[in-house]
Formats: structure tokens, C-alpha cells, sequence
């Protein structure tokens, strides 16, 4: 910040933002502080803030009623497996198109968004059907390799953006030196391309981890991830408020926090070739 | 191809490892109270059935169907037992997708069912499912209101006593509501109540041709008194209140009265959840005029074994445990007898234990007993069924007709509209799968 | 440049890609078009006769077909006006030199992180029930009838759900753009005596036209398939005020498991949305040539 700014202004501007970024984060508050309440002051009118009696017992039935440490491994493994598996087959396709372009590049890449436009309820028979034959209903590696499919487009097209932004100089440079295309790719590229590796990892395992179509249709106990377990909770009987919030609590916090702790490196490569 | 035996190998070991296992059933149930509470009994199982491992999928109810019917209907083989309505008991029934249940043991006593609930889920007099609690549906309201407003609720109340008594008790200021009723679009929901307001008004849903009926006097009348009624006495935001958001209301003590599933009764006569629970009274479902019909309100849920599962005998232990006499007992030693689940054995309601609790049960009872499913309205009809038609096409039929008096009832569309527009999407569904010729 | 070698080399590493998507969209899309043309309900097997174009006459002349259509138009530029004009100017507030920007900025992209089923069911009964939510409290404290949002403004209450959602994401990629503005070229527009408004329209906004490009375009791809939301909060109601394509589709696949339906209804999802796509790559060909 070169500019000297006057305090007054960057007061102003300090009380607006925290207003905002408050209001848009309010919602969540709201859950977590519901989470801790019974179930009655849930539903208290006026509506308690900070003074009630903070209780756990909401998370502790929650954790009595369901397996929740299966869901989260769950959780984990579809959304962080499918994204890896998603950069190995992207990595490549997305180096080529950077740097060695051919003119249906552009269209490739369109043709490639587009097919995740096909709703996916209109496709569950099929898909369930298939994968009765196969036996792989309900397991994770149907789901890893289900979920890469759908993100997969996005995966290639964010490293694509990435890519471009990487000089090909370099890379020409390393191939007078006799670099073969691997160690092009291990050597010079990747420890370039890193920042845009991780924000593409970190928005895909955030896509993966809160799809809730697939993941829901197609499991049953053994691989039912965070979204199935929203699922037992979202209308039971009866007042339900703050078991519901203590349940929502526990399938977003894990990602939320990943996003926080990691909100750097997502935002470095959110550029998708739009910063120049 | 290609992309099938790739998968396959690579995969393969994991799918075998799950299926090499001792016996583990595999349970679809729905997220209700009753069924949680099965799910932390079953120790006691365990303890007769060391060899048997249980896995519990919970789903809310509208998930469960939807992944429930899918399963079953592709023969995905995913669960051992599920959970399903006396809705689709007999439609599967049919299909040759349920294993018949007729030998569950030497002290299952199937005869101790209620008739009813038993003839709602046998095809030709043979038992597809077992029930785990049931309903019919009744009045609940407020005795303290009542007698503030100087009102007495007869055993048997008319609509019309209905409409006069929310117009007196409805005070908006103090945020209490004469009346609570189902909005929330669904065939499961709404449709639920209206189809039983609309069978003691003497209305039907199709004629012996397969016609819709909502141009007939009766819907037109019923469904003008159900929409009034809601509007003016009703609670704000009564187009989206399902069972579950009127259940809160009326233990929040918003409500005055509320006409629905007799299994709440338990929920708002607690005290631990309710805060209305020591002013709840009771009464029959209102008929209207010369009709002496209580709405032919009746559901049950049921646990079922899926065609073709390896697990056959093993599931039968499960339900024949889950439903037996000897969980009732279970139940209440444990818990108390008005947690018991209510509705499907005549033995609990001549056990005097039960009937001290539960002040609901005689009238639950009288409710169910006088439910015919053959014959669920005034006018003969060529269906099945009680608050819904148990044809596969009701799921969909149901809930776009619901949506239609929900929009009414948001006061989106008038009532006339929403009824011909009720008859015109049920006469297209209806001849689109070929009922109507 | 490139040589023959590497251009081999080149088809080679997309060849994965490429084959995985041709197999995961041909698979599927075949066989919706097939059974798109056969009266296929699940709860009924047995023959699966061929009925040629018969699923795509009801679909089409359904009385919501339509009304879906204008619901999912709307709800798309809906969201994408309030994501859009709130992200600028979200990104033009936190671009100010302000104190705790790092938390600020954390507070305003958690909402992406949120799970749609999660946010649907948080702000359904925690903010715009007309009786429990927060929404009714604050209207009975300044002496408001409390609004039923999802009975009087169905589309407009998903709008907001899904747009709450969607907003960090366009906040989050219209600041990186921001912060690479040359501030050089700012400060001379200032030194010219340029006023905010001017600097802002002439400089800013033309240099944030790729990042809305990339907003709007993976926005879009996402707002088209919208399902959970409706499903949760109000089940395409009342009447189909809020039935999308998407919702349509959903209630012949998983209410009447009407597999030919849905799969006819699938296919004029896909043709629509890649009419769509066209005025995209468009829009997306133009912005972003390099």
C-alpha cells in the first residue's frame, strides 16, 4: 500500500466490512450456537444469543445414533480420493492442451463442461444398473470413480487456465538442455504449477465433499459419506432444531476448517487465467 | 467395456471382502422416533443372535423411499430388511418382490394383528410384511383452551363444530392458532389429510372408470372448507407444515386443535417434550353432514424382507423379534409403556398397564378398528387404500396434486383452479399409463 | 514449434481424459436416448415395448414443462446477478486497506464450504420458517406480519439460499483479480483527477471482465443442475412455482420412477443446456482469447 490512507476512511471502511462479512457469515454462527442449546430454547422466542445454558447433549446423541466416524472416513476418502485420481488423468491432458494447442483445443475443453450438464437424475437407472452388474454398489471405489468423472471437466479446465499462465520459454529452454517430456513435466513444470495443483485439489475436494446426489442414491451403509448422514437428521419427529445443528456442525466443520487453514493456496490459483 | 473389466479388477477385492463375512443384515429404516429407539434395543437381539450383525441405513422418510424403491425395483440386493409403508407392501406384493412372512415363529401369533393393519399389507390373505407400529388418525386439541373459550369437544365432532370452535380460539395476537392442519405438499403429507377429509366428506378420487373426480360437489366442497379453514384459523406459513412441523407447533402450545396421525399423540402427552402436555384431549376424526365416515385414515410401518436376499432367515429372527409381543415388553421395561410403538396388536390395547399410561389408546384403537381399506370412501372405488390409492402412479399423482392445494392454500391459486388443475394433470397421468382407455 | 513428436506426445496425454469423459458422457447418454423411447416404469417390469416419441409428447406438453423452464432461467440469472454485482462490490470492500482483512475475508468465503442440503435445511427452519425463524422474529419486532418465504416467495427464497452459497466463490476469484490491478494505472487515473465512479467503470470493471467471465461460466454449469435446495425447502411448490428442469426431471425419475420419462425429460435437459453452452463459449471465446 503505497497510497497513505486516512484513518477516518479506513475506519468507516473497517466497521462496513466486518458488518458484511458478519451478516453473510451469520448463518453458520447461528447453527453452531443452535447446536449447543436444547432442543426447546431452540425454538425460544425472543431467541437466545450467547446467554442460555450451553449443553452437549445435542452432539452426544447425535454421536450415539450413528456411526459418524464411518461417514467422515467416508467422506475423506471419496472426496480426496477422486481428486487425486482426477489430477492424475488432468495433469497430463492439461499440460498438453497449455502447450502444444492444436485448434479444437478450445472446443475439446467446452465439449468438456458441457457433459456436466446432463442431470444426473435423468441418469441414475442406467448408472445404478451398471454398477449391480459390476457389484460395486455401495462401495467407495464406485464412488471415487464416479465423483472424478463428474469433477473431472473442472479439474482439466482449472489446470488448463493454470498452465497457460506458466512461459513456455522455460520449458524450451529445458529441451535444448535434452529434457525428455516426463522430466520436463516432474521437474520444471509441476514445482511451477503447484499453487494452481493445490487450489484445483482443494475447490475439488470441496465439490466432492458436499455433492449430495450421487453420493446419497448410490450408497447404503458401507460407503455413505457425510451427505447420508445429513440425511438421518434432516426431518425427523418432533422438534429437531438443534440436533440438526449439532449434526450440521459435525458433516461442514471438517471441511470448513480445511478451507480456512488452507484459504491461501485456494485463492492463489482461483485465478483461472483471468488475472494477466 | 473396456472401462467395465477395469473396473471390475480393480475392484474386486474390495467387493469380496464384504460379502465373505458371517451374517451382517443390512436395515433401511426412517429416522422416526420408534425406529431410533429400536435401533438402541437391539442388544437384546444380539444376546439371543451372537451370529448376527446388524447395519442400520436411517434415512429421512422421503430419501428412504426414493433409495428403497430404486433398490428394490432394480434388485440391487442392497438391504437385507426395509422399512416400507402399507402403501407399497401390496403394490411389491404383486411384483413377486417381498418374501412372504407367514411363518415368523410359534409365539409370533400373527392373529393377535389388528385386522385392519393386517389386511393392509397381505395379497391374498397372506402376510408380505410384518408391522412395527401404526396409525389412524384423530382430533387432538386443547382442553385448557377449550374450556377458556367455553367450548366441550364431543366424542364424535363435525367439521362444521371444527370450523366454529378454531374461529374461537384462534387468537393471532397471542400467536394461537384454532387450528393446525397438514399444508406441506406430498402425497404422504397433505395429501394424507386431505384424502381423509375428503373420504368423510364422501368424496373419492376416481370412479369405477378410473376417472378423477375433483369436478365432483364433494371435493369441490371439502377442499373450499379445508383451504377456509386453514386461512383463517390456521397458523402463518400452513402451506409448508408437514406432520412434524405441526407436531412442534402443537407442543409449543400454538395450536388449538389438530387432526392427524394418532401416533402423536404420544409426542405432545409427554411431558419432557411437551409443554402442552397436561391439557391434551381427544376425540374421533370429524365426519361431515349426513356421512358417517372418520376418514379411513390408516398407516403403517412395516419391515419387509426384499426378494433374493441371502440373508432370508436370519431377517426373518430380526422382524420376527423387532414386532413381536416380547419387544412391546422390551420397550416398556425399558423405557416406559407410553413409549411403546402403538397401533398393531390388539393384545396391548386390553393390557391394563398401557391403557393406564397412554389416555389416547382407547380412542387409537376405536380409530383403527373402524378403518376399511377396501372401502375408504362413500361411493364405491376401484382402488385400494385409505389416505392414499395404492397404485404405483400415487407417489407422483399424489404430489402434484398436493402441490395444487398447497398453492391454494399459500393462496397462489384460487380453489377452483387448483381442483381443475388437479383433474387435468390426474387425467393425463392417468392416461398416459393406460388406466384411462 | 511444437514438432510431430511432441504433438503424438501431446494426444497421448489427453487421450485419458478425453476417453474417460467420451465413455462417461456416451455411455449414459446412450442409453437415456434408448430408454427415453420405451414405457419403462420400475414399479411395473416385465416388456419394455417401444413407444417411439411418445415420453417426449407428455414431457413436453406437461403443464410445468414450461413453467420449469422460465423457473430455472430465472433462478440462473437470478443468482447470478446478486453473486455477481455482491461480489464486486464484497471485493472492492475488502480490497480497501481495512483492519483484520484476513478475517474478514474468512468469515465471507465460509459460506462455500457449506453443504447445499446443509444450507437448505439451515436457513428452511432456523431463518424463514414464518413461525420458529429469525427472519419472523425480526419482522414482529419492528411490527411486521411475518413473511411465509417459502409458500409467498418460493423462487426468490431459493434464490437467496443458493445465492448465499454461491457468493464467496464469486467474491473470492473477482478479488484475485482485483489485487493484480496495476496500482500504477490507478493512481495515474486518480492524479488525472478521475472521479471514484469513472475510475471504476473505465478501469476496474474492464479489467475484472475475465474474472466475471469465469464467475458466470462455472457458475452457470453448477445453477443449471440446482436440485437439492428445492428439494429440501419446497419440493418445486406450491404448485410448480419453484419446479426447475432439473426438479422436473426428478419427479419422474424418483416419484414415479417413470424411467422413460425421466430419460426423455433427461434428453431435453441436455439439448437445452447445451443451447446454453453455445451462448457461452461465446461469450467465454470472446473473453477469453489469449
Amino acid at each position: 500500500m503505497a497510497r497513505s490512507v486516512p484513518q477516518s476512511r479506513k475506519i468507516t471502511f473497517t466497521i462496513i466490512a466486518w458488518l458484511v462479512a458478519l451478516l453473510i457469515f451469520f448463518p453458520i454462527l447461528w447453527t453452531f450456537l443452535t447446536s449447543f442449546k436444547t432442543e426447546g430454547e431452540a425454538v425460544a422466542v425472543p431467541p437466545h444469543f450467547l446467554f442460555f445454558d450451553w449443553t452437549s447433549v445435542n452432539y452426544e446423541q447425535v454421536w450415539d445414533r450413528s456411526n459418524y466416524p464411518l461417514f467422515f472416513l467416508n467422506s475423506v476418502v471419496i472426496s480426496i480420493g477422486s481428486t487425486v485420481l482426477g489430477l492424475v488423468v488432468a495433469i497430463p491432458a492439461a499440460w498438453a492442451m497449455a502447450f502444444s494447442p492444436t485448434k479444437h483445443t478450445k472446443d475439446v475443453l467446452m465439449w468438456m463442461l458441457s457433459t456436466k450438464m446432463l442431470p444426473a437424475v435423468g441418469v441414475l437407472v442406467p448408472i445404478y444398473l451398471f454398477l449391480r452388474n459390476v457389484g460395486l454398489l455401495d462401495t467407495r471405489i464406485a464412488l471415487v470413480v464416479i465423483m472424478m468423472l463428474i469433477n473431472l471437466p473442472i479439474i482439466v479446465w482449472m489446470l488448463f487456465t493454470y498452465f497457460k499462465e506458466i512461459p513456455g520459454d522455460i520449458l524450451e529452454a529445458a529441451r535444448m538442455d535434452g529434457a525428455t517430456l516426463g522430466k520436463e513435466i516432474v521437474y520444471i513444470l509441476t514445482p511451477m504449477a503447484i499453487p494452481g495443483i493445490a487450489s484445483t485439489l482443494l475447490l475439488n475436494v470441496i465439490l466432492a465433499w458436499n455433492e449430495a446426489f450421487w453420493t446419497i442414491n448410490l450408497t447404503a451403509s458401507n460407503a455413505a459419506p457425510l451427505t447420508a448422514f445429513i440425511a438421518s437428521f434432516s426431518a425427523p419427529e418432533g422438534l429437531f432444531y438443534a440436533k440438526l445443528s449439532a449434526a450440521s456442525t459435525m458433516a461442514i466443520a471438517p471441511i470448513l476448517i480445511l478451507g480456512w487453514f488452507s484459504q491461501k493456496q485456494l485463492v492463489r490459483g482461483l485465478t483461472f487465467g483471468a488475472v494477466k | 467395456m473396456k472401462f467395465k473389466s477395469l473396473l471390475l479388477g480393480a475392484c474386486a477385492s474390495v467387493a469380496m471382502v464384504a460379502s465373505a463375512q458371517a451374517v451382517t443384515l443390512t436395515i433401511a429404516t426412517v429416522n422416526n422416533g420408534d425406529m431410533i429407539r429400536m435401533q438402541k434395543l437391539t442388544d437384546d437381539f444380539k444376546k439371543q443372535n451372537p451370529d448376527i450383525d446388524l447395519k442400520w441405513v436411517t434415512l429421512e422418510e422421503n430419501v428412504l423411499r426414493q433409495r428403497v424403491t430404486t433398490d428394490i425395483a432394480t434388485h440391487g440386493g442392497q438391504y437385507d430388511i426395509m422399512t416400507i409403508g402399507n402403501y407399497e407392501v401390496p403394490i411389491w406384493a404383486k411384483q413377486d418382490w417381498l418374501v412372504q412372512l407367514d411363518d415368523l415363529g410359534d409365539n409370533y401369533d400373527a392373529d393377535d394383528i389388528l385386522p385392519s393393519v393386517k389386511k393392509s399389507i397381505s395379497v391374498k390373505d397372506k402376510l408380505y410384511a410384518a408391522p412395527f407400529y401404526g396409525e389412524s388418525a384423530f382430533t387432538m386439541y386443547r382442553t385448557d383452551l377449550f374450556k377458556k373459550a367455553g367450548l366441550e369437544m364431543p366424542e364424535k365432532p363435525t367439521w362444521e363444530f371444527i370450523k366454529k370452535a378454531a374461529d374461537k380460539i384462534t387468537d393471532k395476537d397471542k400467536g394461537i392458532y384454532g387450528i393446525c392442519l397438514r399444508g406441506k405438499a406430498g402425497w404422504g403429507e397433505n395429501m394424507a389429510f386431505v384424502t381423509a377429509l375428503a373420504n368423510s366428506w364422501g368424496a373419492r378420487w376416481f370412479d369405477m372408470d378410473w376417472k378423477p373426480q375433483f369436478d365432483s360437489d364433494a371435493w369441490k366442497g371439502a377442499a373450499k372448507f379445508y383451504v377456509d379453514l386453514l386461512k383463517q384459523d390456521g397458523p402463518p406459513g400452513a402451506s409448508s407444515n408437514g406432520f412434524n412441523e405441526n407436531l412442534a407447533l402443537f407442543q409449543s402450545g400454538k395450536c388449538g386443535m389438530w387432526m392427524d396421525a394418532t401416533v402423536a399423540a404420544s409426542f405432545i402427552s409427554d411431558p419432557k417434550e411437551s409443554k402442552v402436555a397436561d391439557s391434551v384431549g381427544y376425540a374421533l376424526f370429524p365426519t361431515h353432514a349426513k356421512y358417517d365416515n372418520h376418514g379411513n385414515w390408516l398407516w403403517s410401518w412395516n419391515l419387509a424382507i426384499p426378494a433374493g436376499t441371502k440373508h432370508e432367515d436370519a431377517a426373518k429372527k430380526f422382524i420376527a423379534w423387532a414386532t413381536s409381543k416380547h419387544y412391546t415388553d422390551l420397550v416398556a421395561q425399558k423405557d416406559g409403556w407410553s413409549n411403546v410403538p402403538p397401533g398393531t396388536r390388539q393384545s396391548l390395547y386390553a393390557n391394563k398397564d398401557y391403557l393406564d399410561k397412554a389416555p389416547f389408546a382407547k380412542l387409537t384403537l376405536q380409530a383403527m378398528q373402524a378403518v376399511n381399506p377396501n372401502q375408504p370412501t362413500v361411493d364405491k372405488v376401484p382402488y385400494k387404500g385409505s389416505q392414499f390409492v395404492s397404485i404405483p402412479e400415487f407417489q407422483a399423482i399424489g404430489t402434484a396434486v398436493g402441490q395444487q392445494f398447497s398453492a391454494a392454500v399459500a393462496g397462489q391459486t384460487s380453489v377452483d383452479q387448483a381442483l381443475q388443475n388437479s383433474q387435468q394433470l390426474t387425467t393425463r397421468e392417468m392416461t398416459k399409463a393406460g388406466y384411462i382407455k | 514449434m511444437a514438432t510431430t513428436h511432441t504433438k503424438t506426445a501431446a494426444r497421448l496425454m489427453m487421450s485419458p481424459s478425453v476417453i474417460l469423459l467420451l465413455i462417461w458422457m456416451a455411455v449414459p447418454l446412450a442409453t437415456t436416448i434408448y430408454f427415453s423411447t420405451l414405457n419403462y416404469n420400475l414399479l411395473m417390469p416385465g416388456v419394455h415395448n417401444f413407444i417411439g416419441f411418445q415420453n417426449y409428447k407428455y414431457f413436453l406438453t406437461d403443464p410445468a414443462f414450461l413453467t420449469s423452464i422460465w423457473n430455472t432461467l430465472v433462478l440462473v440469472v437470478g443468482v447470478l446477478l446478486i453473486t455477481v454485482v455482491g461480489g464486486i462490490g464484497l471485493a472492492l470492500l475488502i480490497d480497501q486497506p481495512i483492519y483484520g482483512q484476513n478475517i474478514v475475508r474468512i468469515l465471507v468465503i465460509a459460506p462455500f464450504f457449506v453443504m447445499p442440503t446443509v444450507s437448505a435445511l439451515v436457513w428452511k427452519n432456523m431463518f424463514m420458517n414464518p413461525v420458529n425463524g429469525l427472519f419472523a422474529w425480526l419482522w414482529h419486532l419492528v411490527g411486521l406480519q411475518p413473511v411465509d418465504w417459502l409458500a409467498q416467495a418460493p423462487l426468490l427464497s431459493i434464490i437467496i439460499i443458493v445465492a448465499w452459497g454461491w457468493l464467496p466463490f464469486a467474491t473470492l476469484i473477482i478479488l484475485t483479480a482485483l489485487q493484480s490491478l496495476d496500482e500504477e494505472q490507478k493512481e495515474a487515473a486518480e492524479m488525472d483527477g478521475a472521479s471514484a465512479f469513472s475510475r471504476f467503470w473505465y478501469i476496474t470493471l474492464p479489467h475484472l471482465s475475465r474474472a466475471l467471465t469465469v464467475v458466470i461460466l462455472i457458475q452457470t454449469i453448477f445453477l443449471l443442475a440446482i436440485f437439492a435446495e428445492i428439494l429440501v425447502t419446497t419440493n418445486g411448490g406450491p404448485g410448480n412455482l419453484s419446479t426447475n428442469l432439473t426438479y422436473l426431471v426428478y419427479t419422474q425419475a424418483l416419484l414415479q420412477f417413470d424411467v422413460g420419462s425421466a430419460s426423455a425429460g433427461g434428453i431435453v435437459a441436455v439439448i437445452l443446456a447445451n443451447i446454453v453452452a453455445i451462448f457461452l463459449i461465446r461469450l467465454v471465446g470472446k473473453n477469453l482469447e489469449t
